[in-house]
């Protein structure tokens, strides 16, 4: 099939319409465009009978690629099957206006309250709020809530925030907009955050710590105790980054090992549709003696109870798991994982040699095919390469702390065979690089479009549609 | 224990899988975790349920909630959603994709965002649009930081008291450590200074007026602040535009487009400015290209603005959006069309005017506020408006809303019909009789 490349406005003819609309009740005289409050011209939108949208967007849709496509490795974005039932059942809440008092909401109330149960269960937090509406915004949510309990101790002089510098970049934006100093904590050459390295920044500045654990390596932050007790110890407070919570789910919780407060991705770890980057949730946990720093949050960072339509696929999903799939969930994530690094690593760079958690990071090819003349193949290269082979890349280039850093995760839904398939062609493709890296500089090869002239997009930007002249 | 349907590991597969790694049983995979930390106790869950047995809990649970007839806005529209928009958003290439970070098999996503953010520029008149935030009321507060950083040595913004309560908390709530001092007013251009940043007003107020906001931007511009509109986007059809009134940046709620009231979720907030200030916009930007072939295909662009890119100097922590409900609006926006706003847009006002009119005939309510509206209106009640609020709930309707200062909120949106006007209005006068006697 020829490469639809049409936008909906080039479907547009006068005259053309795509909805009806009612009247309305009584005859009141319509104002619209006449006099200062109204527009003169219509905007313009497009003018499309229904059957246009529908094959439109349809067409559109085939030049995309979800978790239901194919294998979706994007390393901390946690790409798991989104179950069915999960999709079906918000629509019974559609009706739900936001402001209706809690006696007319009862099963909306009684469904956060048992989420809000279910997640405390999991995590080993007492209390949450489901106000964020996505990981980044429970992050800020978080340090809020984290900077409201230092003031209300009268402990305003703590300005300054560690971050490890594997950390996702979201947590030192996250810290910068909510008016607090990210600190860098260097990682060890075992990757991992160093109590000693650690030790020499606390004092009585020091708000807190945000760590993620595992972190975006996949190791997990094995001193954690030791640096749960400095950070105490110095007034501070640890904060959970909720990203990589999936191989911890039914093995451990975050809040036995310390944290005070942590976000959770429902969209990541309980299964809930990524949308094409969003709509996401990301509530918020807290113990006990943060629950007063909470409430000072809670409802008040987004319109009215964050995304529920998300925390209502999230409560669907915990209810199949139940206590007994619980404790397989992080189990199997880690386990895949750890099977595609093993299967892997005499063809990629393995920077560090350790068991890893859901997730783990090669730093390039072993052989990248350069020779005189003839540059080698990059991560890039690889990523590229993969789309032909009908898999999606993983994340590429983070975390930082590598050059041709390549970061897999494969997630507790895929198959032993799919991962098999994965694993042959990812050998495949280091093969293709040694013998022919321009193989891959040229790759994708067979997908709906090639590599986009990106330097080219952002230096002359065309952000939206105009009509030729 | 029966194989979760989710989880395809067997247990052959996870022996196969342990012997690749070279280890002997998944709890090694965990020797590297201080041992104590290990979970031994009972999940507080309940025994895992089957598909059925999960529908039909949240079949229970939504029958706890009382189903009533919405005549109340302040944020949340009940407009009709067009059967397209769920078959289309529900096609799971939309709908399981992450964020269209590998351009080349991501070309749905791309393009739609890239239609959503012309739409958006046709509703404001703007130039530049991104790919939606969270919801209204955070595009707001990300709308204050903008404002900030983009002008120099001021850190003050102005917002109007007359906008929605709901845009009011999130500002306060953001402001308490997010880089902006926030003052609250009546009346925010009387107390421009040299601190001022920007200043939000509402294109339609919290009263449902639509403003009239002849001279805000020369007033602000002269201040050397920007100015900000809060703008419900279904009224942007038939309004001026913000591009016309002088606005610098226009943020709002894209609900309204056909999106269902859930409970206050998932919307979309929606964030367009003038090109000047493009570098500032947080959040996704998609923007065309071409690829080696010469052909026209959309990536992310920008990105230099970006957490990923500069972590703590982005303009933004923004990483995911809403984008499955950008698309939403654009399916709107696309069966719709022009034509069919403006007959959206002229039905509410009929039905609300109506309503109205009927409701002041019933003499329970003093005379209404001057000016005109599209759908949502306020009218100060002569009795107890809780009072008159419950009573209308007991009788099905989520109508009379208590609202600030005294009034109670109204709306009447292209879903309502005759029998369910004129079924208020039966009860508010029956409501009128009762008081009287």
């Amino acid at each position: 099939m020829s490469y639809y490349d049409k936008l909906i406005f080039e479907l547009s003819k006068n005259g053309r319409r795509g909805a009806s609309v009612p009247r309305g009740v009584g005859d009141a005289e319509i104002p619209f465009g006449a006099g200062t409050l109204w527009r003169e011209t219509p905007p313009a939108l497009p003018e499309v009978s229904e059957p246009d949208v529908v094959r439109h967007y349809t067409r559109l849709s085939q030049l995309n690629f979800g978790v239901d496509s194919g294998f979706y490795p994007l390393g901390s974005c946690t790409m798991k099957y989104n179950p069915k039932v999960c999709d079906e059942v918000p629509a019974l809440f559609a009706g739900l206006h936001p402001l209706q008092e809690e006696e007319t909401v009862a099963g909306a109330r009684e469904l956060l309250a048992e989420t809000e149960r279910f997640l405390c269960a999991v995590t080993g937090m007492k209390h949450f709020t489901f106000s964020p509406c996505a990981g980044a915004h429970g992050e800020l949510t978080g340090l809020m809530i984290l900077r409201h309990y230092h003031e209300m101790r009268g402990d305003t002089a703590r300005t300054r925030i560690l971050v490890p510098d594997s950390a996702h970049g979201t947590n030192p934006a996250s810290a910068a907009i909510c008016g607090l100093e990210p600190v860098t904590v260097p990682s060890g050459p075992d990757g991992l955050v160093d109590p000693e390295a650690l030790r020499p920044l606390l004092g009585p500045d020091i708000a807190g710590i945000m760590l993620t654990n595992p972190n975006t390596l996949g190791l997990f932050e094995k001193h954690i105790k030791e640096i749960a007790a400095m950070v105490h110890a110095c007034g501070g407070l640890l904060y959970y980054d909720g990203a990589n919570l999936n191989p911890l789910v039914g093995v451990l919780r975050p809040g036995d090992m310390g944290f005070d407060i942590l976000h959770v991705n429902l969209h990541k770890t309980f299964a809930t549709p990524h949308g094409g980057g969003g709509p996401g949730s990301g509530p918020v946990g807290v113990t006990e003696a943060l629950k007063p720093a909470l409430a000072a949050v809670d409802g008040r960072v987004s319109a009215f109870h964050g995304n529920f339509g998300v925390v209502v696929r999230a409560y669907a999903y915990l209810l199949m798991l139940g206590r007994e799939h619980v404790r397989e969930l992080g189990a199997f994530a880690t386990l895949s994982a750890n099977y595609i690094k093993e299967s892997l690593r005499d063809k990629y760079k393995l920077p560090i040699d350790s068991v890893c958690k859901h997730e783990f990071v090669f730093d390039g090819l072993l052989d990248d095919g350069a020779r005189e003349g003839v540059p080698g193949a990059t991560t890039l290269d690889v990523a590229k390469r993969l789309l032909d082979y009908g898999f999606h890349a993983p994340t590429i280039y983070f975390p930082l702390l590598f050059h041709q850093s390549l970061m897999i995760e494969p997630t507790e839904t895929e198959s032993l065979e799919t991962l098999d398939e994965f694993i042959a062609v990812m050998r495949k493709i280091a093969d293709e690089a040694a013998a022919d890296p321009m193989l891959l500089k040229a790759a994708p090869h067979h997908t709906p479009i090639g590599r986009p002239d990106e330097t080219e997009a952002a230096r002359h930007p065309i952000l939206k549609y105009t009509p030729a002249a | 224990m029966a194989q979760f349907p989710f989880f395809p590991h067997t247990g052959e597969d996870v022996s196969r899988m342990l012997k690749r790694i070279g280890l002997s049983s998944l709890e090694e995979l965990y020797a590297d975790v201080p041992q104590e930390f290990l979970y031994r106790g009972e999940y507080d869950l309940p025994s895992a349920l089957t598909e059925a047995e999960t529908k039909a809990r949240l079949e229970e649970l939504a029958a706890k909630n009382r189903k009533l007839t919405v005549f109340a806005g302040q944020g949340a529209y009940d407009h009709y959603t067009p059967s397209v928009i769920p078959a289309l958003a529900a096609r799971s290439e939309f709908l399981t994709a992450y964020t269209p970070y590998q351009c080349e098999i991501s070309q749905g996503t791309l393009r739609y965002i890239f239609e959503f953010q012309s739409m958006i520029c046709a509703l404001t008149g703007l130039d530049v649009a991104n790919a939606s935030v969270y919801d209204g009321p955070t595009a707001t507060a990300e709308a204050a930081r903008m404002c900030v950083a983009s002008t120099r040595k001021r850190n003050r913004i102005l917002a109007s008291a007359a906008l929605l309560p709901c845009v009011r908390k999130v500002l306060e709530a953001y402001a308490v450590f997010g880089g902006y001092a926030l003052s609250i007013s009546d009346n925010p251009l009387s107390a421009l200074d040299a601190s001022v940043a920007g200043v939000i007003l509402p294109s339609v107020d919290k009263y449902g007026r639509v403003c009239d906001l002849d001279g805000a931007a020369d007033a602000v511009h002269a201040a050397g602040a920007l100015l900000v509109l809060y703008c419900d986007p279904s009224a942007l059809a038939v309004l001026r535009t913000p591009a016309d009134w002088g606005a610098d940046i226009a943020v709002g709620d894209a609900q309204p487009l056909g999106m269902p009231l859930s409970y206050g979720g998932p919307y979309a907030g929606f964030m367009a400015c003038r090109e000047p200030l493009m570098r500032k916009l947080p959040g996704r930007i998609v923007g065309q290209a071409a690829d080696g072939e010469g052909r026209r295909c959309f990536v992310l662009t920008l990105q230099a603005r970006e957490q990923h890119i500069r972590r703590e100097k982005a303009t933004s922590n923004i990483c995911s959006n809403e984008s499955l409900m950008a698309l939403w609006a654009t399916l709107y926006l696309s069966l719709m069309g022009p034509q069919g706003m403006k007959e959206l847009n002229a039905a509410c006002y009929r039905s609300s005017h109506f309503l109205r009119d009927k409701l002041l005939a019933t003499g329970l309510f003093d005379a209404p506020l001057e000016g005109d509206f599209v759908k949502e209106f306020v009218l100060r009640p002569r009795v107890d408006a809780r009072r008159l609020h419950k009573y209308l709930l007991d009788k099905g309707f989520f109508a009379a809303l208590p609202a600030e200062e005294g009034f109670v909120s109204f709306c009447v949106t292209e879903r309502r019909t005759r029998a369910e006007i004129d079924a208020l209005i039966a009860a508010v006068e029956q409501f009128a009789g009762e008081e009287g006697k």
